[in-house]
């Protein structure tokens, strides 16, 4: 029962917020915020309490499992499993679904119970990523974080809302399309050839295939996750995208929508096709370091602080395409911990630049400077995290980076040189921001309201998570290695 | 086989049906399209009956009587959508009405 | 009380959080007292900690303490963890004895800055990162804290924030040492693939059983440590950011920027010797690099005006003696090198920031003069320091340790007459050549800018202490020649690999020796000939086009900046431009606009004039028929 409480807790809320809409501002907040407090509670005890090992399924153990046949003649089921990696990533979700309910509660705009609506039910659509083993499921969950964001984006963003809403969602839906035909075809060659027509992944997993069938498939799948992820050069969404949503979608669009993706690889790539995917690995370093390399250099040119974030996004995940595909246990280990690191480190830069927004009125890189007296807390803020994105010591994107490099050298020592080239972009685009937002002499005349007790405190717990992370993974890798460790056999 | 006097009604209801679709596409005051509309309805009646007597089935005369029914009702709402027209465009002239255009 | 160990770093540490999260509202005092006294209750807890290391040595020549797992995976883990040995201990005492003495030092010297607590929260941070540096068991830890100090260099050097050229210097600084880095963590990486694991002592026990001398993954492996190395001890070719990184305060200077970070790279090549044997074309390469940076920048030390900037390139140049002494396998001569040049590069530093201060922020020596009388304590401060970077024989700290190293040059096996005669006698020549130049030009002639702010007692103190150790600390280990004192060479030498050829003595010995001191007392006398006696000849020579030309190019550090600039910032900074616009982007957004073209030609069609739709249902009814028919 565990994974549909975890999966239907956001839901409700939403709904309960829909239907309080016109309540008033306050319950409208209240009852997401509740039931995703509870969520994360139950998750946490799971974490603490739970059995790792309770459920079985060949070579994979979970907290729990949940199959409730849904449309048996085709094969379908709702089937929801919680193991270590679900786990971890779950908590991530639920956390920046409470930062993202949080960060907007002073907030008034049009609509409020449709918006909290929009937003647990991408929690939702996350969530079931997280969970689904089904892959008709998968793909159900797939599709339904697109729509809410879409249409949190075009509801409710920025100047150019509409084409950037509309791109984002020709991109994904396109792409989720090739995955649909490959969950398809693979469907039919595994009833084809067992008579068992299932889309059960732990079914479907170690069907019999030619190479060349298999790579197809796989590739089906990564057009998915490479557009969702994203890699370059299949990025072009994410910096209108991340621009124009709102404060609260972009948050979401970068600290979960792109480890749906990752998630989805290690999941269902990987075990599915695993020859396949290393035999693509070559294509995924190159796309990888592309995307470290091009996402910071872009990152570098920008002037607007949330386009400069959305690229530095782009050039972090390389680093999680490249770890994933290296296949070494360092370098999967470093690519979770990366996934959870720089969806919390992300969403509070998102979150700072939120902060900076509102008070300044713009996002111009070029029309700030000198922030730093006059808005100690928010400047620390802002520098804490930025410095955290360049892999600051004793933060989890450190730590990962430098599992990344080190598995990724065991794999191809050629590809870690040419990923850890990003450790020195990432430097000159991080204090690229750092100074010309915080230090130089001051741009802004007149006095600018200081974080309140509450906003630094978010801030602070956020920034806490990350140096948690960097300085004790171990939690993280305890969770997530029997699955991972699932991966390197050859499934 | 010499044609029967069917074959000619078919004849018949195949130009009656082209007099009203051309009718319909040529004319611009809605009156008229849709007294047009009632030919080809009404060509299509033919057809059926002609089509029946050819075959010997009773199949033919009982759509006639669904068509009389359907064209009484479709003549009762179009010419209430013809009164809304001209309320709404002060003309009879369909090609003033181009809302749909993108 | 081997237990207090990791108290070391950590009250520094406690420090500086103190300071980041209450500092702003604390009062000047209790955030002096925070970050003095942190710092001075780590060097108490070293000094403890090291007179019971004297008293009882622990079993295995090390302490070792694990505090708490770090990550622990199946194929690799690593702890917090401390090891403390006598060459580690060198390294604490310095860090938190200097350390203090400039802590103590700021507290007077930053004492009028608006941000007087951010100071000392960074340099308690530096202080803690520096010491886990040190202290690490094992690599990772260690990359940690070579991070960590990375960063709070960056900050100090960009203390003064609101100045943009201090963050153009700061983020250079940042930037290049990043590089080395950079290829520190590939080195880490290839030493993880052969042994899985980052534990130094286990990681020298496995490479010295696994890898064959002189084979290609220890070359390869000690060649990207050596990366990591020159980039931070700003060694040739990545000695470019030192210089620009004197933009920070001057305790930063002294601290990060003479005494202890700098020397990273040389703990870091000492730490592992054992694995350095294994390539003995890398070790010599350490030579070469040192030697040649020392040679470079005792040049361009000649042509600077700024004094810090003099200071600076000194630095470089005497880590490239360290540099020198690792390469030729006198670890033991490299270290002691290290600590002495802490208290001498310390003092000068210091003293240099109280002229600076003294003179109104004039840092150009030329507009300077006559501070001789104006300010003694510091002169006299200043000169000792002077005599010891000279080398002046007999009676400085600087002397015993450069002879140690200049006599391992000669005789060392991969060493020879050729590394001593450029070394030792350029080197020496240089070396006493531009400090006497500052001296002399500094502190006599004519006084040209009245004194002002005249140093404390927070300030004198440190310089008197310093100055005592420039002259005491040579005294605990002599040639055998002169006198037969061996305390630092007992004390330190178990660490390291045997020297080779270390025999001492012999009149080679001797002779050397005389000629490195007769070289470094010519150097004195050409600094006084040149820019003192009189007018100085310096000014005759100034007026010619060729002495103007070399004097430009060893003004600018020899180029090398020029050539950066041109090969990788502009480089970088065009590839920005050009991809500015999104260039893969553009191909996906051409897709959609050819698509929204075709839509726009279909979407004629939709004229809104009904008889046209009806043409097109009755033509498509025609041709659905037809079709039918005709299939």
């Amino acid at each position: 029962m565990i994974p549909a409480i975890v999966l239907l807790a956001p839901l409700l809320g939403g709904v309960l917020a829909w239907i309080s809409g016109r309540a008033g501002r306050l319950w409208v907040r209240i009852w997401p915020l509740a039931l995703l407090v509870l969520d994360f509670a139950a998750l946490l005890a799971v974490w603490i309490g739970g059995n790792p090992d309770a459920f079985h399924e060949g070579a994979y153990s979970f907290y729990a499992d949940l199959i409730v046949p849904w449309i048996p003649q085709i094969g379908v089921s709702v089937h929801l499993v919680l193991d270590g990696l679900s786990l971890v990533l779950s908590l991530l979700a639920v956390f920046i679904g409470i930062v993202v309910i949080l960060v907007s509660w002073k907030r008034e705009r049009d609509h409020e119970g449709f918006f909290y609506f929009n937003i647990t039910l991408v929690l939702s659509g996350v969530l079931g990523t997280f969970l689904a083993v089904d892959l008709f499921l998968f793909f159900l969950f797939w599709e339904l974080m697109l729509v809410p964001t879409y249409f949190l984006i075009v509801g409710w963003g920025g100047e150019r809302r509409a084409p950037a809403g509309f791109k984002f969602f020709l991109f994904t839906q396109l792409s989720g399309l090739v995955m649909l035909l490959a969950i398809l075809a693979l469907y039919f060659i595994h009833g084809g050839s067992s008579g068992v027509y299932t889309f059960d992944l732990f079914g479907l997993i170690g069907t019999p295939m030619s190479s060349r069938t298999s790579f197809l498939l796989m590739l089906g799948f990564m057009a998915a996750f490479a557009v969702k992820l994203p890699a370059v050069p299949f990025h072009s969404w994410l910096p209108d995208a991340y621009v124009e949503a709102p404060l609260e979608a972009t948050i979401l669009l970068a600290a979960l929508l792109s480890k749906s993706a990752a998630y989805g690889i290690l999941r269902f790539v990987l075990p599915l096709f695993h020859d396949a995917a290393l035999a693509f690995a070559p294509v995924a370093y190159v796309l990888g370091v592309l995307s470290v390399v091009y996402g910071a250099v872009l990152a570098f040119a920008q002037t607007d602080l949330k386009r400069l974030i959305a690229y530095s996004s782009v050039s972090h995940l390389g680093f999680v395409l490249v770890g994933i595909f290296a296949l070494s246990p360092l370098a999967l280990q470093g690519s979770v911990l990366q996934m959870v690191s720089h969806g919390v480190a992300t969403g509070a830069l998102f979150v700072v630049a939120g902060f900076m927004e509102r008070r300044l009125g713009h996002r111009d890189l070029s029309r700030m400077g000198g922030l730093f007296p006059l808005v100690p807390r928010l400047a620390g803020a802002g520098v804490a995290l930025a410095l955290v994105a360049l892999g600051v010591p004793g933060s989890g994107n450190f730590i990962a980076e430098v599992l990344i490099v080190i598995g990724t050298f065991q794999a191809s020592p050629l590809f870690a040189v040419l990923v850890s080239s990003g450790l020195v972009f990432s430097v000159v685009y991080a204090l690229w921001m750092i100074q010309r937002a915080f230090h130089g002499r001051a741009a802004v005349s007149g006095s600018l309201r200081d974080l309140s007790a509450l906003e630094a405190a978010g801030a602070l717990v956020m920034i806490l998570v990350v140096f948690w992370l960097g300085l004790h993974p171990q939690p993280v890798f305890d969770a997530t290695s029997r699955f991972l460790q699932t991966l390197q056999g050859g499934a | 086989m010499s044609p029967q006097f069917s074959d000619y009604a078919l004849v018949v209801a195949a130009v009656l049906f082209a007099l009203g679709l051309f009718g319909v596409l040529a004319r611009r005051n809605v009156v008229y399209v849709l007294i047009s509309v009632e030919v080809m309805l009404n060509a299509a009646g033919l057809a059926f009956i002609s089509a029946g007597s050819k075959l010997g089935q009773p199949d033919g005369q009982v759509m006639f009587i669904f068509i009389l029914t359907l064209a009484a009702a479709e003549a009762s709402v179009g010419l209430a959508l013809v009164i809304q027209f001209y309320r709404a465009y002060k003309t009879l002239d369909t090609d003033s009405a181009r809302e749909l255009k993108d | 009380m081997y237990a207090i160990v990791w108290l070391i770093p950590a009250l520094p540490l406690a420090g500086f959080l103190l300071l980041v999260f209450l500092g702003r509202r604390m009062p000047r005092a209790v955030a002096a007292v925070v970050g003095v006294g942190s710092v001075g209750l780590a060097a108490l807890a070293t000094v403890l900690v090291g007179a019971s290391f004297l008293s009882a040595p622990p079993a295995g020549g090390a302490i070792e303490e694990r505090l708490f797992g770090w990550v622990s995976l199946p194929s690799l883990s690593f702890a917090f963890g401390f090891r403390v040995d006598a060459l580690t201990l060198t390294m604490m005492a310095v860090i938190t004895i200097v350390g203090f003495l400039i802590h103590l030092y700021s507290s007077e010297f930053m004492s009028r800055d608006g941000e007087f607590w951010l100071f000392f929260a960074y340099m308690n941070l530096f202080v803690s990162s520096m010491l886990v540096l040190v202290m690490a068991d094992n690599l990772a830890l260690l990359y940690l804290g070579w991070e960590g100090v990375g960063l709070c260099s960056y900050f100090l050097i960009g203390f003064w924030y609101r100045e943009p050229e201090y963050c153009v210097a700061a983020r250079k600084a940042f930037i290049v040492t990043r590089i080395g880095d950079v290829s520190m963590l590939l080195g880490l990486a290839l030493l993880v693939s052969s042994f899985a694991t980052l534990d130094i002592q286990e990681l020298l026990r496995r490479a010295a059983a696994g890898w064959a001398p002189g084979s290609a993954l220890p070359v390869v492996a000690t060649l990207l440590l050596l990366g990591g190395a020159v980039g931070k001890s700003a060694q040739l070719p990545l000695q470019v950011w030192l210089p620009d990184a004197m933009a920070g305060p001057t305790p930063v200077s002294a601290l990060i920027h003479a005494a202890t970070m700098v020397t990273a790279g040389v703990y870091l090549i000492a730490r592992l010797s054992a694995l350095y044997a294994l390539a003995p074309a890398v070790q010599s390469l350490v030579a070469i690099v040192g030697l040649a940076t020392l040679l470079l920048a005792g040049l361009a030390a000649i042509a600077q005006v700024d004094l810090k900037r003099i200071l600076a390139y000194s630095t470089i140049s005497q880590i490239g003696y360290m540099f020198l002494g690792l390469g030729v396998g006198f670890y033991s001569a490299a270290m002691f090198h290290f600590m002495v040049h802490a208290f001498f590069k310390a003092l000068l530093f210091l003293a240099a920031g109280v002229v600076i201060m003294a003179q109104g922020e004039e840092h150009n020596i030329f507009r300077m003069g006559g501070l001789r009388t104006a300010l003694p304590a510091v002169f006299w401060t200043f000169l000792i320091g002077a005599s010891s970077l000279a080398a002046l024989p007999l009676v400085t700290a600087g002397f015993y340790s450069k002879e140690w190293i200049l006599w391992g040059a000669w005789q060392a096996g991969r060493g020879g007459p050729l590394l001593w005669l450029l070394g030792g006698c350029l080197g020496v020549l240089l070396t006493s050549l531009y400090s006497f130049r500052a001296v002399f030009v500094t502190f006599f002639g004519d006084q040209k800018i009245r004194e002002s702010h005249l140093p404390g007692a927070r300030m004198k103190i440190p310089l008197v202490i310093l100055a005592a150790l420039s002259i005491l600390g040579g005294f605990i280990q002599i040639p055998s020649d002169i006198a037969p004192v061996s305390l630092f060479e007992s004390f330190i030498g178990g660490v390291f690999p045997k020297a080779p050829g270390a025999a001492e003595g012999g009149s080679t010995q001797i002779l050397l020796q005389v000629v490195a001191s007769a070289l470094s007392l010519i150097g004195v006398l050409a600094a006084y000939v040149l820019y003192r006696r009189g007018v100085g000849a310096h000014e005759r020579l100034a007026d010619s086009d060729a002495y103007r030309g070399v004097r430009r190019f060893l003004f600018s550090g020899l180029g090398f900046d020029w050539v950066y600039k041109w090969a990788f910032v502009k480089t970088f900074d065009c590839a920005a431009k050009l991809l500015k616009g999104e260039v893969v982007g553009r191909a996906a957004d051409a897709i959609g606009s050819a698509n929204a073209a075709i839509g726009r030609a279909l979407g004629a069609l939709q004229s809104g004039r009904i008889r046209w739709y009806l043409v097109g249902i009755a033509l498509g009814a025609v041709a659905a028929v037809g079709a039918a028919v005709w299939l």
